[in-house]
């Protein structure tokens, strides 16, 4: 078995003992949903039903007619009763339909399976991807049909699976391995079939090889599909490193995977292609984990689109009191919120980590040591010491000139640093400045 | 109720090392030289390692206006740096004049912490050299503490002591196995790269094995050797040149840094009129780190060669 590995990188520590042994349970029929219009990268929905409207599970309730955008669905049968803002987990409060539930969970008629979904063209597969709101499941929330469309003169060799969960706390996808690995790989085959790829590389950081070894006996005997243990390393899960790992090729700098052969996709999102292909059910539920120390019972949950994080809460017995930090995602890349309320889970969320009053201590910046150790740590070989100093002193171009955009914001070089410089804070900062000027 | 928390940009957890906790890291690597030194100098070399850590760590509290004097501990890294590597019997007031020169002329007048162009340390050792060069050439031989020349001036001696230490020389420069304990030290920790030891050593022996060497290959290869060992080669390349703030970043920079180090040493021993070279070596490499920095920065992930 050879665990394969990238340049650069951190080692934190796992935090996944606490949940990676709990199986995925169902939540609670939420009395009543918030589903944002905007869950995805790209344009935001528009509303397709009215307050007072009878909605039922699985209806198309919000649709954009842009391309990189995603439908949403209704999460459970029941009424409209508002449309209104609510918070979203990227900070700004965006317009979501208030769906409040008849506890009956009617499916709508449009969700009807496709018996011979084997028969189905690239095309049609995509169309049924984009219909049933699917996008990527590991925080990025990409919609999945645009990935799969690769320019025509790029020809796709590679599927390849993020299944290394290397963000610390999170076991979502973990849980999701080792308890529907068969939907897993119909997932994955029909990805294949999408961009017409001859072979898939599931990748999986070697601090789960039970995982491994499920995933390993699942894809036996099917062409094409192989299954790699990778190196406990963050950010092993991060796309342009995961295609270095599993193929040996390098995106170019400002490029796309396709135009290295590759599309990449979550393990979770299969689960959900796998789901909206064959049972014709739309992207309406997800594995969460609930975790961190300042949460009283940590858990994997299967939690509806559009439930109220506050509620999730309430079913993992709460927060302790000592509660400092709430995060959707992981502690690496995941945003931090106000509060629990009002705030919906949404397509993207994979985890909803409590952090303690000590683990969130402010740090004091010093300066910089020139100790080297973030330009050892960074995956894509930038030197973030020099980004940071210049965004310091409001030079953006000599930022820019340092590479800057091409940070993937991994947060290692923050992590790493013993000024507790904030590094990556600085390069967003940059980032945004250069891509304003840009855009001019 | 509405909850509280805080909200602030990810990455949310950070690794526990602090500067702090580096500099503890190089403290513990540089005990067992300091204790060579004290072994072998006796009470002066003592004196002379506590004075110049108390003078680097008060001069450090009073421009920085904090009570707390071990602070960040660079201060106390560059006064035991300092007292490394000043002769073992010197006056008290050169050591305190010495500690406060390193805080002050080389590092608070650049900005402090990390802004500093030049090695502190070897900054006021290079003051003092030039200030009162009679104490500062004054050598004597361990134990007995009887004047006398050092290996590198003429003065003749074993590997065997010159490996462990037993020789004249600066404080804690002698022994060559105490240093590379604590430089393993720092290599395990990961604070100091290969690269730039590497560099300065091989470079160090390679000169000395090829320069000015008697005939024959055994000859050769110990006045390599010798060169390595004697003087203050050791600790210049584990620990001066390693310094973070003065030495490059980029991988090929450090080599390139270390290649340079040995290079200048080596013309300075071996062409110029001082015996030893280290010190001058190193502050003139550091003068051309930024420069080292920006020719040689790394490849970018997927940059396009065109």
């Amino acid at each position: 078995m050879s665990f394969k590995t990238f340049k650069g990188g951190v080692h934190p520590g796992h935090f996944k003992s606490a949940t990676e042994k709990k199986p995925v349970v169902p939540a609670r029929p939420p009395t009543m949903v918030v589903i944002p219009m905007a869950q995805h990268i790209g344009a935001p929905c528009e509303p397709l039903v009215a307050v007072g409207d009878e909605v039922r599970m699985g209806q198309k309730i919000g649709d954009s007619k842009g391309f990189v955008s995603a439908p949403v669905h209704a999460s459970v049968s029941g009424k409209v009763v508002k449309i209104d803002k609510c918070n979203h987990a990227l900070g700004r409060p965006v317009q979501a339909i208030y769906i409040e539930s008849d506890g009956l969970d009617t499916w709508h008629e449009d969700v009807q399976p496709n018996h011979n979904y084997n028969d189905l063209t690239a095309d049609e597969l995509k169309k049924i991807i984009r219909e049933k709101g699917i996008v990527g499941m590991g925080g990025a929330t990409f919609p999945t049909h645009v990935k799969l469309s690769p320019p025509p003169d790029a020809k796709i060799d590679y599927v390849l699976i993020n299944a290394a969960e290397c963000e610390p706390y999170l076991t979502a996808d973990h849980r999701a391995m080792l308890e529907r690995p068969d939907e897993i790989i119909i997932g994955v085959q029909l990805v294949m079939k999408a961009v017409n790829a001859p072979k898939a590389y599931i990748g999986i950081e070697d601090n789960k090889l039970d995982a491994v070894e499920i995933m390993k006996k699942a894809a036996e005997g099917i062409a094409g599909i192989e299954v790699h243990a990778l190196h406990t390393k963050y950010p092993q899960g991060a796309e342009k490193q995961l295609i270095s790992v599993l193929t040996g090729r390098e995106v170019p700098s400002g490029g796309l995977p396709s135009a290295v052969g590759c599309v990449v996709q979550n393990v979770g999102t299969c689960i959900a292609i796998s789901d909206a292909v064959r049972f014709g059910k739309p992207l309406i539920v997800r594995n969460v984990t609930i975790t961190g120390s300042a949460i009283n019972e940590p858990k994997n949950m299967l939690v509806r689109v559009g439930t109220l994080i506050e509620e999730v809460i309430e079913q993992c017995g709460g927060f302790k009191p000592n509660i400092k930090k709430m995060v959707l995602g992981g502690p690496m890349m995941g945003l931090a919120q106000p509060g629990p309320e009002n705030l919906p889970v949404i397509k993207g969320t994979s985890g909803i980590l409590c952090l303690s009053e000590d683990e969130v201590q402010l740090q004091e910046i010093d300066n910089c040591i020139r100790c080297g150790k973030c330009v050892e740590a960074c995956p894509v070989s930038i030197m973030p010491l020099f980004i940071g100093s210049s965004v310091e002193q409001g030079l953006y171009e000599k930022a820019e000139a340092y590479n800057a955009m091409d940070c993937i914001e991994c947060g290692c070089c923050t992590y790493i640093c013993p000024a507790k410089r904030p590094l990556v804070q600085w390069i967003r900062m940059a980032k945004g400045d250069i891509a304003a000027k840009r855009r001019k | 109720m509405e909850t509280k928390l805080v909200v602030s940009s990810s990455p949310h957890i950070r690794a526990s090392q602090s500067i702090r906790s580096v500099m503890i890291d190089v403290l513990v690597a540089l005990f067992p030289a300091a204790l060579a030194g004290v072994i072998f100098f006796r009470w002066g070399g003592f004196l002379t390692i506590i004075l110049g850590m108390l003078s680097a760590m008060v001069t450090e509290a009073i421009i920085l206006r904090k009570k707390n004097i071990f602070g960040d501990g660079s201060a106390a890294v560059t006064g035991l740096l300092l007292a490394l590597v000043l002769p073992p019997i010197v006056p008290w007031w050169l050591v305190v004049i010495g500690g406060a020169v390193a805080i002050t002329i080389g590092k608070h007048v650049f900005g402090g912490i990390g802004n500093n162009i030049f090695n502190p340390a070897l900054t006021a050792r290079a003051i003092l050299t030039l200030s009162w060069v009679g104490y500062m050439v004054h050598w004597v031989r361990p134990i007995d503490l009887a004047t006398s020349a050092t290996p590198l001036a003429g003065a003749s001696t074993s590997f065997y002591n010159l490996f462990v230490g037993a020789i004249p020389g600066s404080l804690g420069e002698t022994s060559a196995f105490a240093l590379i304990l604590g430089g393993g030290w720092l290599l395990y920790k990961g604070h100091i790269d290969w690269r730039i030891p590497g560099g300065y050593i091989g470079t160090v022996f390679v000169m000395g094995t090829l320069l000015k060497s008697s005939g024959n290959l055994a000859g050769m290869l110990s006045a390599g050797i010798f060169h390595v060992l004697a003087g203050g080669v050791m600790l210049g390349a584990l620990f001066m040149a390693t310094d973070m703030v003065t030495s490059p970043v980029t991988p090929r920079g450090k080599l390139i840094f270390g290649i340079g180090c040995g290079v200048m040493t080596m013309l300075i021993r071996l062409y110029g009129v001082f015996p030893e070279g280290v010190t001058f070596a190193i502050l003139l490499m550091n003068a051309v780190t930024p420069l080292i920095d920006k020719l040689t920065m790394p490849r970018k992930y997927g940059e396009v060669t065109s």
